[in-house]
């Protein structure tokens, strides 16, 4: 089958890989590129799992086909830290204990971050709705919101 | 936090450090199932019935076997044939539920696999497998199965604890029955009588991570297996037994797990990727998608359960009567024993019946679900405990503790319990803010309580101390909550060294000795005694190595703060870093195993007080604020406990409000996606707030009871009794569903 030649910025560096078409790029970033930190847990966009930000605009991966990516600049977790130094929602998370299994926090992790962007005072509302497009099954969520408040307050203070 | 008995001074347990593999998973290196990648690695995918109940009349793989890139495809006849060999029954139900072999049993019921080069190849091939089946009629509830004429599954299924065994097989496995006292007077003396029946539907355990596996055989018949389990011995042990191989020959390293709750202590894809790896002598990797996960594996029972209880005046329950049906799906072993034992262990009542019946229908083989059978149970007992105390107008707190089991009260099940925290966390509730806040127009309050065993059984664990000092800290029980923690903190406890200092690891089934499933909320009571017990076997053996360095007797020398300290202070302190650098010298490498069957559950309680608001106009409702008042016995991680007390009321509002199985009369799964079934999202909840009860367990060394699984047992109950006084219906269907709750209402009306 012919394959596509894409072009994309994956977490700073110029990557390409070749993909087919019909190829979501949640699965170009985990079987081509060598990226995992992305999850699937649906396929269908319900979980939010595998989120990335794709020119800074939080994205399911899964429903994205992977030669729509040419051109674009993408985020994924692995690139979250600034050359190991964690990203404060990255510590928020490990120090208010925001993950127990682990499999959507990189999801999490992304759509707090396309959230604190924009909007780097929300209120607590304002972090539910923009992360009800991530399941979490093992916390409540409880945990996650309040790592979400305390990054979002030590990234004003700086 | 309420605290009934003093922390006796500990550095370490009871502290909130970062977890030891917060790192990976916040970065993602962590590499959970579906993340392994190997040289050569083929694509596997399974091929499922599209029917409820079928015989399979013929299964033709050429066309699949010759498409491009194919590689190996496989059906039932690739395996032993366990029943025509004799096997345990359990084990013919496990094998038969890998892969069928005669008859399909319920949609998504596996009948072959194929592996090929890409996952494309792999997904047409699967397509391309021609099955010719003679569809069957089909049942799909418990009264369905259970009705006089019903189609048998099983043709050979006589239910068991019935005396004398019935000459007719069923759809009835097994029938349990516990009883006490005398139920004609006990009801006699009641003042207060109610009876109700509750129906709930099957619920998946909605893990985030797909089940995956991948193998990789070698031609001498040896398999190496990665794949994400709740317990990786267990996986090993199901494993050999389809495949019909020994134990030994199979090495099963366990992937980070992302989310289990019960539902992956089974074994789906493990024989499926090792056959198709040996027919292709390359590694094969196969992952489900959700669609498969729903339809093939979990969840728990759908039930139908009555309920008849009886109070005097003054609060005493005098009798309670219960009955209930769990569907099992296509094998026996629902959880209704457990729902028998658990239905009204949390009250000493002089007089009671329950009977249970465990009945197979045409759905997936339930599996474990966080307390498993307790849940449903607890939803209808405490239904009408709740309604019982509104028409002898006492409060719903004081009603549960007017017969509340305490230390030396005989359970219903059996046993008489030791020291139990179960009043101390409806003391707990009483005494938070939440139980006298102010409530709004068309909201209500609600309380519940619930009971689990927790479990013991096996572990192994191995502390090594390093040439510097430090120690790893080694089990086979995979990490699904935060375990390494609570393992890291109490061995830095017991060797007076730093937490960071500690490296716990989660090892293959070739390198620890045997553990069984991360699962009966027993990893930090089992493995975490066995850690213990390993790590003073390190302190037993640093004490002697530093009394023949002073040439003293051992019992001049004791271990104090990671150091050991001569009783006189005739000599200097050597620390754990001094003897691990000597260690050559003193007898060489420091090292203990321990390996243990568990000295001692200590059973879990919880009470819960939720707050919801009824919209009258749509049904929905919303939770306002919910409080969970928890017996951990110690929490060595409050952190974590507080996760699992949070995440457990969480999937139980989820069960209460929203979730369900739906099936076509067909019996296909009309809601395999997490869009139609609806799990908890952040914008549906509030914070949950806990309350740590410590009532020490006292077969434990710091007292852990296990915190997993009780938290699920009450939310549906607290949810119910909530809605109950908010708008003064009584649902006693799961999901209490918007439509569910306007019907309610509507009647209610008229």
């Amino acid at each position: 089958m012919p394959r596509t030649h894409i072009t994309t910025v994956i977490n700073g560096d110029e990557t390409e890989f070749l993909t087919e078409d019909g190829t979501s790029l949640l699965n170009a970033l985990r079987d081509e590129v060598g990226l995992t930190g992305a999850k699937e847990g649906c396929g269908t966009g319900d979980c939010g799992a595998c989120s990335i930000l794709v020119d800074d605009r939080v994205t399911c991966s899964c429903l994205m086909f992977a030669p729509e990516a040419d051109g674009t600049t993408i985020l994924t977790v692995e690139g979250l830290a600034d050359s190991g130094d964690l990203h404060p929602l990255q510590q928020c998370f490990l120090e208010g204990a925001a993950l127990q299994c682990g499999i959507c926090t990189p999801g999490f992790l992304m759509a707090a971050k396309a959230l604190l962007d924009k909007n780097p005072d929300p209120t607590e509302t304002e972090i539910r709705y923009a992360l009800a497009g991530n399941l979490c099954r093992c916390t409540g969520y409880d945990k996650i919101i309040r790592a979400v408040q305390e990054a979002a307050l030590e990234m004003r203070g700086k | 936090m309420a605290v009934t008995e003093e922390n006796p001074g500990y550095k370490w347990v009871g502290t909130r450090p970062i977890r030891p593999d917060g790192l990976e998973k916040v970065t993602g290196k962590a590499r959970f199932g579906a993340d392994l990648v190997l040289p050569g690695m083929l694509y596997g995918k399974v091929v499922r019935s599209p029917h409820a109940h079928a015989r399979i009349l013929s299964i033709d793989t050429s066309a699949a076997e010759s498409m491009e890139g194919v590689k190996a495809v496989i059906t039932g006849d690739d395996f032993p044939d366990l029943a025509a060999n004799g096997a345990h029954p359990s084990d013919v139900d496990v094998a038969n539920n890998t892969i069928a072999r005669d008859k399909v049993l319920y949609e998504g019921h596996v009948v072959a696999a194929v592996a090929a080069i890409t996952r494309e190849q792999a997904e047409a091939a699967a397509k391309a497998v021609e099955v010719t089946y003679e569809v069957l009629p089909h049942v799909l509830t418990v009264d369905e199965a259970m009705a006089d004429d019903a189609p048998l599954l099983h043709e050979g299924m006589i239910t068991k604890g019935v005396d004398p065994a019935p000459e007719e097989p069923s759809n009835i496995a097994s029938k349990i029955l516990h009883e006490r006292g005398d139920l004609e007077q006990g009801f006699g003396e009641a003042d207060a009588v109610v009876e109700r029946e509750f129906t709930t539907k099957p619920v998946h355990q909605g893990y985030i991570e797909p089940h995956a596996a991948v193998a990789d055989s070698n031609s001498d018949g040896r398999a190496n297996i990665w794949c994400s389990s709740q317990g990786h011995f267990q996986m090993r042990a199901y494993t050999a037994t389809v495949l019909g191989v020994s134990p030994g020959t199979l090495k099963v390293t366990a992937a980070e797990i992302g989310g289990g709750f019960g539902g992956k202590t089974v074994i789906y894809l493990e024989p499926l990727a090792v056959r198709p790896s040996q027919r292709a002598g390359r590694p094969v990797k196969l992952v489900m998608d959700r669609d498969e996960v729903f339809r093939a594996t979990g969840p728990t029972s759908g039930t139908r359960i009555k309920v008849k209880m009886g109070v005097s005046k003054d609060g005493k329950i005098t009798a309670a009567e219960v009955w209930m049906a769990y569907e099992a799906g296509a094998f026996a072993g629902s959880p209704v024993g457990a729902a028998g034992m658990t239905a009204i262990a949390c009250y000493d009542i002089p007089n009671f019946v329950v009977e249970g019946y465990d009945v197979v229908c045409n759905k997936p083989r339930v599996a474990a679900y966080r307390a498993p059978g307790a849940p449903m149970a607890a939803f209808a007992v405490e239904s009408v405990l709740d309604e019982l105390a509104r028409n002898i107008e006492m409060y719903a707190i004081d009603i549960r503790l007017a017969n509340a089991a305490v230390e030396g009260t005989q359970a219903a099940y059996g046993p008489k319990f030791p020291r139990i925290g179960f009043v101390e966390t409806l003391e707990a509730i009483k005494d938070h803010p939440n139980y006298t806040t102010e409530l709004g127009p068309n909201q209500g309050r609600g309380v519940a309580a619930g009971f689990w065993f927790n479990a013991g059984m096996m572990s192994s664990a191995t502390v090594h101390v390093n040439e510097n000092g430090t120690a790893t800290v080694v089990t086979g029980s995979p990490d699904i909550g935060g375990s390494r923690q609570s393992m890291a903190l109490m061995a830095a406890e017991e060797l007076g060294i730093p937490y960071e200092s500690i490296k716990p690891v989660v090892a293959d089934t070739e390198t620890v000795g045997f553990n069984d499933v991360t699962g009966g909320s027993r990893v930090t009571l089992a493995t975490g005694a066995a850690v213990v017990d390993a790590c003073r076997l390190i302190v037993e053996d640093l004490r002697a190595r530093a009394a023949k360095t002073w040439d003293v007797e051992l019992d001049q020398v004791e271990w104090v703060d990671g150091q050991a300290q001569h009783v006189e202070g005739a000599q200097p302190p050597l620390s754990l870093n001094d003897l691990a650098a000597k260690s050559g010298r003193t007898g060489g490498p420091i090292s203990a195993n321990a390996s243990l069957n568990s000295r001692g559950v200590g059973a879990g309680f919880s009470t819960q007080l939720c707050d919801v608001e009824v919209d009258p106009e749509t049904g929905v409702t919303r939770i306002v604020r919910y409080l969970t008042a928890q017996d951990a016995g110690r929490a060595i991680s409050p952190d974590y406990v507080e996760g699992q007390m949070q995440g457990g009321v969480v999937q139980g509002i989820g069960w209460a409000l929203n979730e369900e199985y739906i099936h076509d009369t067909e019996g296909v799964m009309e809601n395999p996606s997490f869009l139609d079934y609806r799990m908890p999202v952040a914008s549906d909840l509030p914070m949950i707030d806990c309350s740590i009860v410590e009532v020490p367990n006292p077969a434990h060394p710091y007292g852990v009871r296990g915190v997993g699984e009780v938290g699920i047992v009450p939310p549906m109950a607290a949810v119910g009794n909530a809605i109950h006084d908010a708008v003064n219906v009584r649902m006693t269907e799961l999901p209490m569903s918007p439509v569910k709750v306007l019907e309610a209402l509507n009647a209610h009306d008229e």
